[in-house]
C-alpha cells in the first residue's frame, strides 16, 4: 500500500466521523469541529487518492489549498453565527436539541463512526 | 426516538466508512494523468512553482470564486449584527505586549518572503495573508488595534482591493481570448501583482474575522 | 481575439461579482441603484447568450484559455440558458421589490445589496461550469452568501435558522466534495467533459454519486432532509425569503439533473431513482399538509416551497429508464415546474411581505381586512397561489400537465395520485390565506398600506408565472436548441 493511499484511506474515516459528529453532538463548536474534520478527510482523500502512485500531482494540492481557504471562511461564519445566537439566546445549542439528547448520544462513542468528544 | 436515531447514525456512519475504504482498496488506475500535463505547460504560466501555477493560471478561476468566499465570509458577520463595543475591553499582559512587540514586525517580514518565495517553491498570497492576519490577531490580544464594530471606508477599500484587482484582471483577460488569460509576456509580473494585492487583501479579511466578531456583553473567560 | 470581450457568459459572473464588491465598498445600506442597473445588466446579458445559443447551439469555452482537463470549462447549453433566464428575470423585479422595501422598512437591509450580488453571481457561474471542484466553490459560494442574508434579519430565531441553514449546507458541499474527490481518485480528472466517457459501475464512482446526490438533496431541502429550510426561508427578510424560495434551492437540484442525466447516466438506475421520487411524493404530501397546519403567512408559504420541490423530483423516476418521448416529457415538465415555481414563489414571498408590512404582523390571523385595503397584493398572492396548483394556463399547468404525460406514457399512474392530491391540498392551503384576507377587519384594528412598488413588483412576478404558461413553448424550444441533456 502506497502512503498516498494509506491517506486516503484515513481520510474516509474522518469523513464518516465527521458526518456523525456533526449529526449527532448538539453543542455548536462539536458541530463546528465535526465540520472541520469531515473536510478535512474529504481533502485527505484529494491528495491521498490523486498521488497513490507515488508522484506528486500539484492539482489537488491547489484544489486542497482553495479547500482549505473556503472551510476557514465557513467555520469563521458559523462562530460568528454560533457567538451571536450565544449572545441572544445565552446558549451555544440550536433550538430543538437539547442537552439531553447529548448525555444519549455519548453513550454511543465506543462505535467507530461516532464524533470524538469535543469542543462542549 | 432519539437514542434510535442515535443508533442509526452510528451504524450508517461504520458502514458509510467501511464501504469507504472497500472501494478506495480496489481502485483501478487512473485513465486521465494531469501532472504531466501541469510540467509540460508551466513554462507557459509564468511562474516556476507547479501549485502556484494551477492555483492562479491554469485553475486561477476556483481562485478568484473563492476569494469572493472569503470576503463572503466577513459580509455574513456584518450583516448577522455586531454588538455594541465596550471600550478597553480587557488589559492585556505585559509579556503579551512585549512579545507582540516583537514578534509583529517579523510577522509582516516573513510574510513578504512568503509572497514572494510563492513563485518558485511553497508559499504564496494565501500563506503570507494568514502569517499577516496572525499578526494583526496577536496585536488585537495585545491592545494595539481596537475591535470593529463595522469597518470604515478605508478599511473597505482595502479590504476589497485584492479581489477587485484580481476580477479586472479577470475581465481584461477577455480582450486576449478568454476571461482571466494571461498577455504571454507578462504573465509572471501579473500574477506578482494579484498575489500582492491579495496578500493584503486576505490579510485584513482573516483578521477581520477574528476583529469584527461580535463583542459578548456578557464576561466570559479573559475578559 | 476582440469577439470575447463582449462574451455574455463571462459577463455574467463578472458583473454581479463586480457590483456586489463595489456595494460592499459603498457600505451598509447603500449600492440599491447600482445593483439595479447591474441587474438590469444581466437580463440583457441573459437574453443574448440565449439569442446565440438559440442560433448556434451549445458552446463551451476555457477559461485562461486552458482547455480541459488542465483547465476549468464554462458550458453554455439549453438547460444553462433556461436557468439563467430564469435568474436574471426573477432577480430584476425583486431588486425592484427590495429597493422599496428596504426604503421602507430598513431592519435587516444593512449588506443586502452586496450579498445578493454575491448570491446571484454564484447561481450564474454554478450554472455556467462544467468541472466538478469547481462547481463546489460555487455551491459554497451560494451557501455563505444565503446563510448570509438569512441571518441578516437579526432575531434569535433568524440567526438560529440561518446556523441551522449554514450547517446542513456545509454537509451537503461537504458530502459532495467528497464525491468529487473519489471520482479525481478513479478518473485523474473533474471535468464533466473529459469525464462522459470514462464513466463506469466502480464501486468508488457508485459511492461518489450516492454522496453527491445526497449532498445535493439536502441542499435542495427534499423531504425528509428539509428541516432546516421553514425556519430559514420563514425567517428571513421577505425580500431574502423569496430570492431564496425561488432561485437558491433550484441549484442545487440544476446540478443534481446535470449529473444523473449527464456524465453518470450510464450508472444512474432506475430503483435509485424511484426512491428519489418516493421521497418527492412524500415531500408534496407532507409539505402540504403542514402549510395547512401553519398560523404564520410566511412559515405556511416556506412549507409550500417544501411541497412544491418535491414536483421537481418526480423528474427522476419519469425520466429514468422510459422511452424517449416519456423522458423528453419528464424532463421538460421537470425544468417548466422549475421556472413556474421561481416566478410564483417569489411573487407569494414578496406579496406576503407587502402583507405584513400593512398589517404589521406575521398571524394568518391578522390578515382580515387585506382584502378590502390591498386588494392588488391579495390578487397577486391568488394568482401565485394559481400556478402552484397547477391550474390552467399558468406555468404551473404546464408543468404538471406534462409530468402527467409522462406518468401515462410510462405507465406510471401512481405519480398521478400523488401530484392530484398535491393539487387539492395546495388549494386548501391558498384559500385559508384567501378566506381570512376577505375576512372584514375586526373593530380596532387598522390595516395600513403597502408601498405601492411593492404591490406592482409582486404583480409583475406572479404575471410572469401566468405568461409563462401561455408562452412555455419558447424556454422549451430553447432547451431543445441548446441540447439539454
Amino acid at each position: 500500500m502506497s502512503i498516498g493511499l494509506f491517506y486516503a484511506l484515513v481520510g474516509g474515516l474522518l469523513f464518516a466521523l465527521g458526518v456523525g459528529g456533526l449529526i449527532l453532538r448538539p453543542h455548536l463548536l462539536s458541530k463546528i469541529l465535526a465540520f472541520n474534520i469531515l473536510g478535512s478527510g474529504a481533502f485527505l482523500v484529494l491528495v491521498g487518492l490523486g498521488q497513490r502512485d507515488g508522484t506528486p500531482d500539484p492539482v489537488p494540492q491547489a484544489m486542497v489549498l482553495t479547500g482549505i481557504v473556503v472551510a476557514v471562511a465557513a467555520t469563521a461564519l458559523a462562530l460568528a453565527l454560533a457567538r451571536r445566537l450565544l449572545d441572544l439566546s445565552g446558549d451555544m445549542v440550536l433550538p430543538g436539541e437539547k442537552a439531553a439528547d447529548e448525555a444519549e448520544a455519548g453513550d454511543q462513542e465506543a462505535a467507530p463512526g461516532d464524533g470524538p468528544r469535543g469542543g462542549a | 426516538m432519539s437514542r434510535w436515531l442515535g443508533v442509526s447514525v452510528v451504524l450508517l456512519c461504520t458502514l458509510l466508512a467501511l464501504a469507504l475504504v472497500g472501494a478506495m482498496l480496489v481502485l483501478p488506475d487512473a485513465p486521465v494523468r494531469l501532472p504531466g500535463e501541469v510540467a509540460q505547460r508551466l513554462g507557459e504560466s509564468g511562474v516556476d512553482h507547479a501549485v502556484t501555477a494551477v492555483l492562479l493560471n491554469f485553475r486561477g478561476y476556483d481562485t478568484l470564486l473563492e476569494v469572493a468566499v472569503l470576503l463572503l465570509a466577513l459580509l455574513g458577520m456584518l450583516a448577522a449584527g455586531v454588538a455594541p463595543l465596550r471600550p478597553a475591553p480587557f488589559a492585556a499582559d505585559p509579556l503579551l505586549v512585549a512579545l507582540a512587540r516583537t514578534l509583529a514586525p517579523l510577522m509582516v517580514l516573513v510574510a513578504g518572503y512568503l509572497l514572494w518565495a510563492g513563485a518558485f517553491r511553497p508559499g504564496g498570497a494565501f500563506q503570507a495573508g494568514a502569517v499577516l492576519a496572525a499578526a494583526g490577531v496577536l496585536l488585537r490580544l495585545a491592545g494595539f488595534l481596537p475591535a470593529w464594530n463595522a469597518p470604515a471606508l478605508h478599511l473597505r477599500v482595502l479590504l476589497a482591493a485584492g479581489f477587485a484587482l484580481f476580477l479586472l484582471v479577470a475581465a481584461a483577460g477577455l480582450y486576449f481570448g478568454a476571461m482571466l488569460r494571461y498577455p504571454q509576456p507578462g504573465a509572471g509580473a501579473l500574477i506578482l501583482a494579484i498575489e500582492t494585492g491579495l496578500t493584503l487583501s486576505l490579510g485584513l479579511i482573516l483578521a477581520g474575522l477574528f476583529l469584527a466578531g461580535p463583542e459578548t456583553p456578557r464576561a466570559r473567560g479573559g475578559a | 481575439m476582440m469577439t470575447m470581450v463582449f462574451d455574455p457568459a463571462s459577463w455574467l459572473i463578472l458583473l454581479p461579482l463586480a457590483w456586489a464588491t463595489l456595494a460592499f465598498v459603498l457600505g451598509a445600506g447603500r449600492g440599491a441603484r447600482l445593483a439595479l442597473v447591474g441587474l438590469g445588466a444581466q437580463a440583457l446579458l441573459a437574453l443574448e447568450l440565449a439569442r446565440r445559443v438559440r442560433d448556434q447551439g451549445a458552446h463551451a469555452h476555457a477559461l485562461g484559455g486552458w482547455p480541459a482537463p488542465l483547465g476549468i470549462e464554462l458550458a453554455v447549453d439549453g438547460l444553462a440558458v433556461v436557468m439563467l433566464l430564469m435568474t436574471a428575470l426573477v432577480a430584476l423585479p425583486l431588486g425592484l421589490y427590495a429597493r422599496a422595501y428596504f426604503g421602507a422598512k430598513p431592519k435587516g437591509g444593512a449588506w443586502f445589496w452586496p450579498l445578493s450580488g454575491f448570491l446571484i453571481a454564484a447561481l450564474n457561474a454554478l450554472f455556467l461550469s462544467a468541472d466538478l471542484f469547481n462547481l463546489y466553490v460555487t455551491l459554497e459560494l451560494l451557501g455563505l452568501a444565503a446563510v448570509g442574508l438569512t441571518a441578516a434579519a437579526g432575531d434569535r430565531m433568524a440567526v438560529a435558522a440561518a446556523l441551522r441553514y449554514l450547517l446542513a449546507t456545509l454537509l451537503g458541499s461537504g458530502a459532495y466534495l467528497f464525491g468529487v474527490a473519489l471520482i479525481y481518485g478513479t478518473y485523474g480528472t473533474v471535468s464533466l467533459a473529459a469525464l462522459a466517457p470514462l464513466i463506469s459501475a466502480e464501486p468508488a464512482v457508485l459511492l461518489a454519486l450516492a454522496l453527491m446526490v445526497i449532498g445535493m438533496l439536502l441542499k435542495t431541502a427534499l423531504f425528509p432532509l428539509h428541516f432546516w429550510l421553514p425556519p430559514a426561508h420563514g425567517g428571513a427578510v421577505s425580500p431574502v425569503s423569496a430570492l431564496l424560495s425561488a432561485l437558491v434551492i433550484k441549484a442545487s437540484f440544476y446540478l443534481l439533473l446535470r449529473l444523473w442525466f449527464g456524465v453518470f447516466e450510464p450508472v444512474a438506475t432506475v430503483g435509485a431513482a424511484q426512491l428519489i421520487g418516493i421521497l418527492g411524493a412524500g415531500a408534496i404530501l407532507w409539505g402540504s399538509l403542514l402549510a395547512l397546519l401553519q398560523t404564520r403567512l410566511k412559515m405556511l408559504v416556506a412549507y409550500s416551497t417544501v411541497a412544491q420541490v418535491g414536483y421537481l423530483f418526480l423528474v427522476f423516476p419519469l425520466a429514468t429508464g422510459v422511452s424517449p418521448e416519456a423522458g423528453v416529457s419528464a424532463w421538460q415538465g421537470g425544468i417548466m415546474q422549475a421556472l413556474a415555481h421561481a416566478l410564483a414563489k417569489a411573487a407569494m414571498f414578496a406579496a406576503a411581505g407587502a402583507m405584513i408590512v400593512a398589517t404589521g404582523r406575521d398571524e394568518i390571523v391578522g390578515l382580515s381586512g387585506v382584502g378590502a385595503r390591498l386588494p392588488l397584493t391579495l390578487f397577486t398572492f391568488a394568482l401565485a397561489g394559481v400556478t402552484l396548483m397547477g391550474l390552467p394556463p399558468s406555468g404551473g399547468f404546464s408543468a404538471k400537465w406534462l409530468l402527467l404525460m409522462a406518468a401515462l406514457d410510462s405507465g406510471q399512474w401512481w405519480w398521478i395520485v400523488v401530484m392530484m392530491l398535491g393539487g387539492l391540498l395546495s388549494a386548501a392551503y391558498v384559500f385559508k390565506v384567501l378566506r381570512q384576507a376577505f375576512l372584514p377587519a375586526p373593530g380596532g384594528s387598522a390595516v395600513g398600506r403597502a408601498p405601492r412598488a411593492l404591490e406592482l413588483t409582486a404583480l409583475a412576478l406572479a404575471l410572469g408565472g401566468i405568461l409563462l404558461g401561455l408562452f412555455g413553448a419558447q424556454p422549451l424550444a430553447l432547451l431543445e436548441a441548446g441540447g439539454g441533456r
